[in-house]
């Protein structure tokens, strides 16, 4: 038991860091009332630029590339999910059609720098990646340490930091108040003096940064390159996680832990008895499946920010 | 100035500006814009056989345009489309695979599964809003993972013994046409696009000329006052998603029946539903004017194939392009404001 455990926790942690980065970029950019379709976009932003800025810089940096780029990855996001923040915020654009054209530029940017420079339609694999490593003490615990914290990715441990950080900040602060107002009634938010566009460009830009963020965390432990195919649908189950976590920071990371366990059991489930005579297929749209059955209520219902998607026209009624 | 006006330069603005920004793409990364579009062009119309891959090329992408467009008149995103189109090609697939009837039967039989399993794909999400009031994108999202992974499952099991293409339908189920393949050099143009008019005469005729049309753009202006009129808001929307499906389901039906004649598993998707939500926003969900649009990004993305050999451009400067011209018909509201600004300043 213990054995099984420890071949699938771990994996489930992998596949589940960039999921919870992103997610939670998308629990601040809806809570402010700003529909983030664009997440798909702005995680292949951040892979792009991941990788591109480690291939370049890792005979310079040595070791410490992968750190380096995640952060100048997430400093694209940020810079990228601007086009959303205008258009959406100030131009009222229809914020999943914004959404929507977010995903394919972001694409199609990556992917047409990819072969202006690398002459091809990939890159290199990169020198420097994440790599596993034990945490020290704690990995000496026994039972829990072999399970948790030995062959680990030490960005699945921020993941969960940065979701604790996030609800503290949407719980516990003043701006975190301004944002959740923001996005369930922005009138009277702005009549007791909360400026509704600034709160939300701020949280759409997060969402980039964190979009970007595990983007990049994606790409630097799972893939180690950048093609078209570096990231297929893992911005969409993070919106799906938002959802299915009920646009709450600690729920969306549940929800991104759950969804990397059925990601990680349709890798690892072949070798498990019980595991390897459900089709693959069935671990393969779980996620999906789950969170339609949330929003249709019969997983607790799953009620989204009131002003979630309506543009706020100062003024207006 | 009206609102038709407005309706119609600001997509032509949109265009002009994308298409401005693509050459401005072009020469920050090194290339000649005018070698570039030039050789874009040559790719859509260079000869009779570019124009009918290019014409096959615009087929699927009208119709899925057609089934956006079409939902979005009710005041519903329809992103499922890419699903509807990958369950719509597999049943026309499967028709055309286990059912041996004359061609009269047979092809007709095979459109309508197409359209019957889009139809009923796009049923879910519209239920789902109808009775419990679930937002109907992200419903749609999450069925086009669950149809790709499914189809792609099918594929291997059912149609085929582990393999990743399924076997030839049947001639008797094919929309390909030996005498326009002739005319263009054999290219895989097929009877399909005279499909994908039909479907949007019908919607015109659907939207403008019927009572069913009437109450669901009502619905789409405002279910409440709808309502009070005696409308049954919750079924207009059913019926107004499972109509878009059906044109989505048949998008898949070009491909199934008409470009490729086989099912093969996908990677990811086919894009035609994302793609399609371009046209339908570009078209202002005018059937016209989705026509029209659909014209215009098939011939893009159909060009883009001779930009890499003859000027040395990425394919995927026309997505950036497409994703351009989308963001900013999506930001119509700036546009016009600058129309106006500008003409103020005129007098």
């Amino acid at each position: 038991m213990i054995e099984i455990l420890q071949s699938i926790v771990p994996t489930a942690l992998f596949y589940s860091a960039p999921l919870i980065f992103t997610a939670l970029g998308g629990v601040f950019s809806e809570r402010s009332g700003v529909i983030n379709i664009g997440l798909e976009g702005l995680m292949v932003m951040g892979a792009f630029i991941g990788i591109v800025f480690n291939l370049t810089f890792a005979d310079v940096l040595g070791a410490s590339t992968p750190w380096i780029s995640i952060i100048v990855a997430t400093f694209a996001g940020a810079l990228f999910s601007v086009i959303h923040a205008v258009a959406s915020v100030s131009f009222r654009a229809d914020q999943t059609v914004s959404g929507v054209a977010i995903n394919m530029l972001a694409l199609g940017i990556g992917v047409y720098l990819t072969k202006v420079w690398y002459d091809k339609g990939q890159t290199d694999m990169v020198s420097q990646p994440f790599y596993t490593t034990d945490i020290p003490v704690l990995s000496e615990i026994p039972v829990i340490g072999p399970i948790f914290f030995e062959g680990i990715y030490i960005t699945s441990y921020i993941a969960i930091l940065f979701a604790i950080i996030a609800w503290y900040v949407l719980y516990r602060t003043p701006f975190g108040l301004r944002l959740r107002s923001v996005g369930e009634h922005p009138m009277a938010a702005d009549t007791n003096g909360v400026n509704v566009y600034k709160i939300r460009y701020i949280a759409v830009i997060l969402s980039g940064a964190l979009g970007g963020l595990g983007g990049s965390v994606f790409a630097l432990t799972i893939v180690s390159n950048f093609s078209q195919s570096t990231i297929v649908g893992q911005g969409f189950m993070a919106l799906a996680a938002v959802i299915f976590g009920k646009w709450h920071p600690l729920g969306a990371m549940g929800a991104a832990i759950f969804f990397g366990l059925a990601q990680s059991l349709s890798v690892v489930g072949a070798g498990i008895p019980v595991l390897s005579d459900i089709p693959q297929v069935f671990l393969l749209i779980a996620p999906y499946v789950l969170t339609i059955l949330a929003l249709a209520g019969f997983i607790g219902r799953a009620e989204a920010p009131k002003a979630n998607g309506v543009p706020y026209i100062k003024g207006g009624r | 100035m009206s609102n038709k006006v407005f309706n119609i330069i600001v997509p032509v603005i949109s265009v002009i500006l994308g298409l401005i920004a693509g050459a401005i793409i072009m020469l920050l990364s090194g290339h000649n814009p005018i070698s570039g579009y030039a050789a874009l062009w040559n790719g859509a119309f260079g000869d009779s056989y570019t124009i009918g891959e290019t014409v096959r090329r615009i087929t699927p992408l009208m119709l899925t345009g057609l089934a956006i467009a079409f939902a979005f008149r009710t005041g519903l995103f329809n992103i499922g489309a890419e699903g509807q189109v990958i369950v719509g090609w597999l049943a026309a697939v499967c028709v055309g695979l286990y059912i041996d009837a004359p061609m009269y039967i047979h092809l007709p039989l095979a459109i309508i599964a197409g359209a019957l399993a889009g139809a009923l794909w796009a049923f879910v999400p519209g239920i789902l809003k109808a009775k419990l009031g679930v937002h109907e994108v992200i419903v749609t999202i999450m069925m086009n993972y669950i149809a790709l992974y499914s189809v792609n499952e099918i594929i291997r099991t059912v149609l085929t013994d582990g393999e990743t293409t399924s076997a030839t339908i049947a001639p008797t189920a094919s929309l390909a046409s030996e005498w326009l393949q002739s005319i263009t050099f054999y290219s895989r143009i097929h009877y399909g696009f005279l499909i994908a008019l039909f479907a949007a005469v019908l919607m015109w005729f659907i939207i403008d000329r019927t009572s069913i049309g009437y109450e669901l753009k009502s619905v789409g202006f405002n279910p409440h006052a709808s309502k009070y009129a005696g409308m049954n808001v919750n079924r207009n929307i059913v019926l107004s998603l499972v109509i878009s499906g059906s044109f989505a389901g048949l998008a898949g039906v070009m491909e199934g029946l008409g470009t490729y004649g086989n099912i093969s598993v996908m990677g990811g998707f086919t894009n035609l539903g994302f793609d399609g939500i371009a046209v339908a926003l570009l078209g202002a969900n005018n059937p016209l004017g989705v026509v029209l649009a659909a014209i215009l990004f098939g011939t893009l993305k159909e060009g883009a194939g001779e930009m890499p050999t003859s000027a040395g451009v990425p394919t995927e400067l026309v997505d950036i392009i497409i994703a351009l011209i989308i963001l900013f018909v999506a930001s119509g509201y700036i546009i016009r404001w600058a129309i106006l600004r500008f003409k103020k300043e005129e007098k």
